[in-house]
């Protein structure tokens, strides 16, 4: 519901990102990681909910 | 609704002189026409101040919280629901308390009234439906049902859903077409227009925390926004923090929110806060097919598991 939200105010959606990760996986961290860091940047800095910015 | 002030004060009288309650928490008159204010009647001559009318936008609810006495209550559907959130979360016994449940008709939005005269309104007298106002100038007739507040517009629940007593006749609940019409419109802009959607929403707000007061849901003994160790938002003016106040005070009402419209009724800028916590409203229904306080044996979706919780937005 905070995810939902958050995009209902105007966060994207990619921005905030959920996951469940064991400390037994080490390769889906990696990989929920890169992925997470991709999405983020293709959405360019954030400027939402950032003090300074307005 | 005449008919309605009279029998809450027998009532309140009743229960007063045989002792059942210690005080009677109710509405009086304001001090401005279309105005009624929260009271707590502790004598059978206070209980005869009680009224109600058109205007009683306040929940009584937000007066119950860890109060130790026995307490006669007075309470329309969403008050009611909001007894039922505190009963659930622990904040007064059901025991404690005598329930005056009203079916209710809705509130009317004095806002939307002053806006059909030119001077102030200085007087307002209601039969049955009708609302009669009148300023130095001039005298209108309105309909109540015309000029609602828009939660009592939306609300299905008139009905007090826990009462001891039952002042009138319970009224037929509405069934609506589409409930939530306003926040499907925002759900339908992009990104950036909601985001400036809420920046405007939120222009005039000065921090006064009124919204949070009036709330029944809001009873921390200390809010997060009045922390400073750590502090968790700053307390000024900056756009942000207006927003992550907003933002979490909605969110700390999720799966809780009755849509009383007490925070709305509070704002003295006029803000439509609710444009927050309807999405919630919306989600919990959605979600987890939950209504806010409806029962007083089930425990609010977001403090309880089931595994058929939706969990899509994990990855």
């Amino acid at each position: 519901m905070m995810a939902n939200l958050l995009e209902h105010m105007g966060m994207e959606k990619d921005r905030v990102q959920f996951s469940w990760i064991s400390s037994a996986e080490a390769t889906k961290f990696a990989a929920v990681a890169r992925e997470v860091a991709q999405s983020v940047e293709a959405l360019g800095p954030n400027t939402k909910l950032v003090k300074g910015s307005d | 609704m005449e008919s309605y002030t009279e029998q809450i004060r027998a009532l309140a009288v009743d229960l007063l002189k045989s002792g059942q309650v210690d005080v009677v928490i109710g509405y009086r008159r304001g001090t401005v026409p279309m105005a009624t204010v929260p009271f707590l009647a502790r004598t059978q001559k206070q209980a005869q101040e009680l009224v109600w009318d058109s205007h009683c936008t306040l929940n009584l609810a937000n007066y119950l919280t860890n109060r130790q006495e026995k307490i006669g209550i007075v309470a329309k559907g969403c008050d009611s629901r909001n007894i039922v959130n505190h009963i659930v979360e622990n904040k007064i016994k059901r025991e404690q308390l005598h329930i005056i449940g009203v079916p209710c008709k809705g509130m009317v939005n004095p806002k939307e009234l002053q806006a059909l005269f030119k001077d102030e309104i200085i007087s307002c007298t209601e039969a049955a439906d009708t609302l009669t106002i009148a300023s130095a100038q001039a005298e209108v007739k309105v309909e109540r049902e015309d000029h609602l507040r828009d939660n009592c517009a939306l609300c299905t629940h008139r009905n007090p859903v826990i009462y001891d007593d039952l002042v009138g006749e319970t009224v037929t609940e509405p069934v609506l077409e589409d409930p939530f019409k306003d926040v499907n419109a925002i759900e339908a802009m992009d990104t950036d227009t909601k985001w400036n959607y809420f920046d405007d929403l939120l222009k005039g707000c000065i921090r006064c925390y009124a919204c949070r007061n009036a709330c029944p849901l809001c009873y921390c003994p200390t809010c997060f926004v009045d922390e400073s160790n750590p502090q968790w938002v700053g307390k000024g003016q900056n756009d942000t923090d207006i927003k992550t106040f907003h933002l979490l005070r909605a969110y700390h009402c999720a799966g809780r929110c009755t849509d009383c419209g007490a925070c709305e009724a509070a704002c003295p800028m006029d803000i439509h806060v609710r444009a927050f916590t309807r999405k919630l409203v919306k989600d919990s229904k959605e979600l987890f097919g939950w209504e806010a306080g409806l029962d007083i044996s089930k425990r609010p979706p977001l403090d309880t598991f089931a595994p058929d919780d939706p969990n899509d937005f994990i990855k």
